[in-house]
């Protein structure tokens, strides 16, 4: 999975292309933790994912967790089989998503 | 059909080998969403062997596959010689929860659940053997 990220003052997007598999969330949740200081808005932008697995579900989660005290996620341009596992577990009602 | 049998070490890092060998008999006409579907009921399976099945200093996975599009479908076994575990049997996490209260694990064996259309478990002669089954092609989902 690639990720790009573009900083804009206390607003962070984060573009996740390819697939969210457990190799990749590993990677991920390193660079949210690096990342996340002083952040008040974070978009992670999926138009480019693919593929999550539960692992990557549950740094979706980590992430939620740590911007719900610091400010606010929201997930954008999710694409079909992303959101078909996102509903499976319940994540849609969990997340921010918007289309 | 016959089945066909991959023997790897249960290390995370051979899962795009493991899912190779899963989806090998699917044709370019399986749905995106089928392939996606079995690419990730393997890769929990597979990833849960890797991370919990073996103290140091690990040991093998064996996958035997049979069928796919059609028919009676694809059939999955996955064989471990590590600590007994059926994963069938941990409960489902609790939806409703709200982020803050919802726990980091289990959501991996609930997926496996949901999409597939059979799952057996059973332990034999000191291995852990889990069958999964899924039809691909029909049209309810």
């Amino acid at each position: 999975m690639e990720i790009k990220k573009e900083q804009n003052g206390t607003s962070l997007t984060m573009s996740l292309a390819g697939r969210l598999d457990t190799v990749a969330a590993a990677d991920f949740e390193k660079e949210l933790s690096a990342s996340l200081d002083g952040v008040e808005t974070l978009v992670l932008d999926c138009a480019e994912l693919t593929y999550v697995a539960s692992s990557g579900l549950r740094t979706f989660l980590m992430a939620q967790k740590r911007m719900a005290k610091q400010g606010k996620m929201t997930m954008r341009h999710v694409q079909d089989a992303v959101m078909e596992v996102l509903s499976m577990t319940g994540f849609d009602d969990l997340l921010s998503i918007e289309k | 059909m016959s089945a066909e049998e991959l023997r790897v070490e249960a290390k995370v890092e051979n899962l795009p080998a493991v899912i190779d060998f899963a989806t090998a008999t699917l044709s370019d006409a399986c749905p995106m969403k089928e392939r996606m579907h079995i690419e990730l009921v393997t890769e929990e399976i597979f990833v849960n062997i890797a991370s919990y099945a073996y103290a140091e200093p690990g040991g093998d996975v064996v996958i035997r596959r049979s069928g796919g599009e059609g028919g009676e479908g694809l059939s999955l076994t996955f064989i471990d010689g590590g600590v007994p575990y059926d994963p069938l049997q941990r409960p489902d996490p609790d939806l409703t929860l709200a982020a803050e209260d919802r726990p980091i694990g289990g959501l991996g064996v609930f997926l496996v659940k949901k999409i597939v259309d059979e799952a057996h478990y059973e332990y034999k002669d000191e291995k852990n053997i889990l069958t999964v089954r899924k039809f691909i092609g029909k049209k309810e989902d």
